[in-house]
């Protein structure tokens, strides 16, 4: 019997690791989101760029003219702008990596049935999950590079420990993407999805975004630790100012923690709802 | 004369819960013919073609595909197969061209081998000048090529089409049916689900006719006629209330006779004559049609009920 192109490719994953869930092709996921990325509305994808901007130039300007210099070490002292923008970044990058792990992936899911047609051929639900989470990674970490110019525009880098930001801020992404879009695959309607808009606001504003956690009292301190955007917040500050230290090896593990829990669900949910 | 079998199923059976969607069925498919599943919606026909698509779990049971397990060589299974599902899931945000694109980067095509593919398979739908056009804007029948087309990009043996003309007009069905025999006659076999009886007479060397989860009958459409329809029918017409009164006095006239609200069929192989001898009874129906048995008379006669409800 003659055996196809696509016979044979398939053929040549038997036997490895999960090969009846993933295929290996998790870049051909990012190759259809740059499809149809090219064609999109643009003015989207800035918008949501904007946002930690505005706070950035509000807060970090207007605000901190009322309030000085913000004391983050034994006698380290540094802008309220310096002090916020990290928080910001972090936001930022938290903000790019959802907008597309979660309402772009419902859309996708509900609507449009795209997964379906993927699930059709070769490819697993771990390609499926890997590529998807991987695009909003990467719109992610684009939101925090024009961000980090910006910042280094305004003077406000004084470390060259601020270059880590980038990897923290793709760390970061990976994480929110990961989790966002397993949370996604559970949701049945626009009310469902709603949720998560109402989560991650106030997250954002309490998580030691625009002040220090030390002005809370101490059970509502230990709640917001627990929370992802914190750790988030806290790691971004500490390499953008250079206090690098062991201390940052627990945020980082509570981002590998959140990739690693958000693919597990979302592999299970896609194939629970798909293949099954 | 030596068939060889693609795909074979033993007890195969699907339940939700208590409810069983397919219910213990036995079938195999050769390699190059056409096979359709005939029945109502909720017969368990898209269930079973889920299953060989290896896109849903069997509770119980056996089944091959090309000798593999769908439960076990998931992805191995589905590069052999084209599937167009029931509902076009086409990706709106790209164009036609990019939707055959990557789709054969999916099953890990070279970006060389779809290139040329596309021209092809762009030719053998019929949608050469909408190349660079969003999906969206086509029609039903021009996506339903399309689905057709993406299917084939990574040279499937077996072509599995759920409901291919559900929806369309009559001439876009035609154009379809132009193209599933031209796949037939390269070699390609094909597995349909439909509930109309012209598209499985034209279309489908072998049925199997199911109901409710289970099989009915199983043979070609002419045979399946020849087994359990006569040759001719004859619908009478006497009014709607009057039907069912005079039903009696035409049962001896025929082998075999269903009273529907609307009409009555009467089964014989002369159905003209039979006529006759209805109006030589003195009985007069208002309307009266002679008509070759059909696969319809066939899903009548095995399940009580017409095909399409």
């Amino acid at each position: 019997m003659i055996t196809s192109a696509a016979v044979a490719i398939a053929e040549a994953r038997i036997g490895r690791l999960g090969e009846s869930v993933y295929s290996g092709r998790a870049r051909t996921i990012l190759e259809r989101s740059y499809l149809a990325f090219r064609s999109s509305a643009w003015i989207v994808v800035l918008t949501g760029f904007l946002e930690p901007v505005l706070y950035l130039f509000s807060f970090g300007y207007g605000v901190g003219k009322l309030i000085g210099k913000m004391e983050v070490g034994p006698g380290h002292f540094v802008s309220y702008a310096a002090f916020i923008a990290p928080a910001l970044l972090a936001t930022s990058a938290m903000n790019g990596a959802i907008y597309d792990a979660t309402w772009n992936v419902f859309f996708k899911m509900k609507f449009d049935r795209v997964y379906q047609g993927m699930l059709a051929t070769s490819l697993g639900p771990l390609d499926v999950a890997l590529g998807e989470i991987s695009w909003a990674l990467l719109r992610g970490m684009v939101y925090a590079i024009a961000f980090m110019s910006i910042v280094g525009g305004l003077g406000l880098i004084t470390t060259p420990w601020a270059l880590l930001a980038i990897p923290v801020a793709v760390l970061i992404a990976f994480g929110f993407a990961s989790v966002g879009m397993a949370v996604t695959t559970y949701m049945k309607s626009f009310e469902q999805m709603n949720i998560i808009n109402i989560v991650l606001l106030p997250m954002f504003l309490f998580s030691g975004s625009f002040y220090p956690l030390t002005i809370y009292p101490g059970w509502l301190q230990g709640f917001i630790k627990a929370l992802p955007l914190w750790h988030g917040i806290t790691l971004m500050r500490s390499v953008s100012l250079g206090l690098i230290s062991a201390a940052l090896l627990p945020h980082i593990v509570y981002f590998l923690a959140m990739i690693a829990i958000g693919l597990f669900f979302t592999t299970r949910r896609l194939t629970k709802l798909f293949m099954r | 004369m030596h068939k060889e079998s693609l795909i074979q199923a033993k007890g195969l059976t699907k339940l939700y819960g208590d409810f069983a969607a397919v219910k213990g069925i036995d079938f195999s498919v050769h390699k190059g013919e056409s096979f359709g599943f005939l029945g109502p919606n909720g017969a368990g026909k898209s269930t079973t073609m889920r299953i060989i698509a290896a896109t849903l779990t069997r509770t119980s049971g056996e089944i091959s595909i090309l000798g593999k397990d769908p439960a076990e060589r998931g992805p191995e299974i589905r590069a052999h197969l084209g599937v167009v599902p029931q509902q076009d899931n086409l990706d709106q945000a790209l164009t036609v061209t990019d939707n055959l694109y990557i789709y054969g980067r999916y099953f890990g095509l070279s970006r060389k081998f779809i290139r040329a593919k596309i021209e092809e398979l762009l030719d053998f739908a019929q949608l050469v000048e909408k190349r660079d056009v969003k999906v969206e804007t086509l029609s039903g029948g021009m996506k339903r090529r399309l689905t057709i087309a993406r299917a084939l990009i990574s040279e499937p043996e077996i072509l599995m089409l759920d409901e291919p003309t559900t929806g369309l007009d009559p001439q876009a069905r035609h154009i379809l049916w132009d193209r599933l025999f031209r796949l037939k006659e390269q070699g390609v076999t094909l597995l349909i689900t439909t509930h109309y009886m012209d598209e499985a007479e034209q279309l489908c060397d072998r049925l199997m006719v199911m109901d409710k989860g289970s099989i009915m009958a199983e043979d070609s459409p002419s045979g399946l006629i020849k087994k359990y329809s006569t040759k001719e029918v004859l619908e009478v017409r006497f009014g709607s209330d009057k039907n069912a009164e005079v039903s009696p006095q035409l049962s001896t006239l025929c082998e075999r006779m269903e009273v529907l609200p609307d009409r009555i069929l009467m089964y014989a192989d002369d159905a003209e004559l039979l006529l006759e001898e209805i109006r030589k009874k003195g009985l007069h129906p208002v309307t009266s049609l002679v008509r070759r048995s059909s696969l319809e008379d066939v899903f009548l006669r095995l399940t009580g009920r017409s095909l399409v409800e």
